[in-house]
């Protein structure tokens, strides 16, 4: 794990106004306001942040991928993508980006999808898909609520003949990807958990989570 | 913070376990597919067609299906594009998973031989038949605002849209927005560059191309005829499509969608667990 690092001088860590910590394959949730400025960082490289956005007054309205994709004409995310919803409006906007290559093609791991992609006998294993379900049912959800989502930091490289495989991450120890909120979000991460492709390398680490209000934006 | 990694031995063994699936997966299974379906569509006999369905441009429609139908969608009329999104008719939270689908398969390209997963690691689709091979996974279909954008100065209300075409479908069937899954859209051919970026790649698709979906749940399935995003047409004119409801047969036991690749292989028996 790094230690901070300044991306502008408004923002130290001593006016973070929130400073959260994620143990390795956890889920975890926190709203961000309209202004604030939130901090995913890959405190020790190599981990994919499973990520889900939802409107906070209206979560019937949420993060979509193709929406985004299609905003944007392309299939990654990086400096400069707005954070689309299903009703086409911006949720947030990436402003920084250490890492350079984030995926919202390949979904969320599940215990469902594993038993098909590596043999049923990894069903009984930690997945995104049960960490997604356990954190937003505490806000009144449910899976149906559970979309398509961004990977940070997951690499997903997709060629031109469609082919596509998750390969080794590119992001180093204190990479950082930071989102500006364009409205009252729900931010619901999985940390990811998945051991059966390099998505984290193969070994889950924790993640910190940093949130800054406007003026320090 | 408290964090205990695995050893060195346990990642070695985990990566050389993905090594071997992605090896099968990008090498060995799409050299098991035959390619494209020949043209024209092999002709039905009439006591095969269940129902024909005219669907109009702009226009949506959506049906419920039993295992083992086929629904063809065809360009007997022309070019346009088919968005299509499917739930469980026994428990509509199980739904298409575009992500799971393209992961599990290790292609965004689907064709003749590939299959549809919902989000519960089951086939909703087999592609049994396939002209084109140019379909689209990532970028879903039009929205209001994209269509503005796109045929500006053209009367918004007569340009229908997919976005506002699902909703109607979903809550017709009973469901709301909150429901719709991310949507594939049949005959659009894009595909993405070495930088990312989306490509529309016209060649790809011609008159009279189809594609077979058979139904391998019972399913409500959703359709909308609007042009796709990328699509450069200045002019709003989808053409008619036809959707055909073809009589259920029961596959052969070397049915090739069921056998191509190991992943169908394994979506299928959670498919038979599920129905036992």
């Amino acid at each position: 794990m790094t230690s901070f690092i300044q991306t502008s001088p408004a923002r130290t860590l001593s006016n973070a106004v929130r400073d959260h910590h994620i143990a390795a394959e956890a889920p975890f949730s926190t709203v961000i306001k309209k202004g604030q400025v939130v901090r995913i960082e890959d405190s020790y490289g190599q981990q994919a942040v499973d990520t889900l956005f939802y409107n906070a007054d209206d979560f019937s309205e949420r993060y979509s991928s193709q929406d985004t994709m299609r905003e944007q004409g392309a299939a990654y995310i990086s400096t400069g993508t707005k954070v689309i919803s299903n009703e086409g409006r911006v949720m947030l906007t990436v402003t920084a980006d250490s890492c350079g290559r984030h995926d919202t093609s390949a979904g969320a791991c599940s215990c469902e999808s594993n038993t098909v992609r590596f043999g049923h006998y990894t069903k009984y294993l930690h997945a995104c898909r049960d960490n997604f379900v356990i954190e937003v049912s505490k806000h009144g959800m449910s899976k149906r609520d559970v979309v398509p989502n961004i990977n940070f930091f997951m690499n997903v490289p997709i060629e031109p003949s469609g082919e596509m495989t998750i390969v080794d991450g590119i992001s180093a120890p204190g990479d950082y990807v930071e989102l500006t909120a364009e409205m009252d979000v729900l931010l619901v991460i999985s940390n990811c958990p998945q051991i059966n492709n390099p998505c984290n390398g193969f070994d889950p680490t924790p993640i910190r989570v940093l949130v800054w209000d406007g003026e320090a934006a | 913070m408290m964090h205990i990694r695995r050893s060195p031995e346990e990642i070695a063994a985990n990566r050389a376990r993905y090594e071997e699936h992605q090896k099968k997966g990008l090498d060995f299974a799409p050299k098991a597919l035959p390619g494209k379906s020949g043209k024209p569509a092999p002709a039905l006999a009439a006591e095969q067609i269940v129902h024909q369905e005219k669907l109009p441009g702009g226009w949506y429609w959506w049906t419920r299906v039993k295992a083992n139908e086929v629904l063809r969608i065809a360009l007997d009329e022309g070019f346009s594009t088919v968005s299509v999104v499917a739930w469980n008719a026994a428990d509509p939270s199980e739904r298409m998973n575009l992500p799971d689908t393209v992961k599990v398969q290790w292609t965004t390209g689907l064709g003749k031989g590939r299959v549809i997963f919902s989000d519960m690691g089951k086939v909703m689709f087999s592609i049994s038949e396939d002209s084109c091979g140019a379909h689209d996974v990532l970028m879903g279909g039009s929205t209001a605002s994209s269509n503005a954008r796109k045929y500006a100065g053209a009367n918004g209300p007569a340009l229908r849209n997919t976005r506002d075409n699902l909703v109607l479908v979903a809550t017709k069937a009973g469901l709301d927005k909150r429901d719709i899954p991310a949507a594939l859209a049949l005959f659009a051919p894009v595909r993405v560059d070495a930088e990312g970026k989306f490509q529309w790649k016209p060649e790809l698709v011609s008159d009279g191309d189809y594609v077979d979906l058979r139904a391998e749940m019972d399913m409500i399935v959703g359709f909308s005829n609007c042009p796709h995003p990328l699509d450069p047409n200045p002019v709003y004119a989808p053409n008619p499509v036809i959707i055909t409801r073809i009589a259920a047969a029961e596959p052969a036991v070397d049915d090739l969608c069921r056998t191509a690749t190991a992943e169908a292989v394994r979506g299928f028996e959670n498919n038979a667990f599920a129905a036992q």
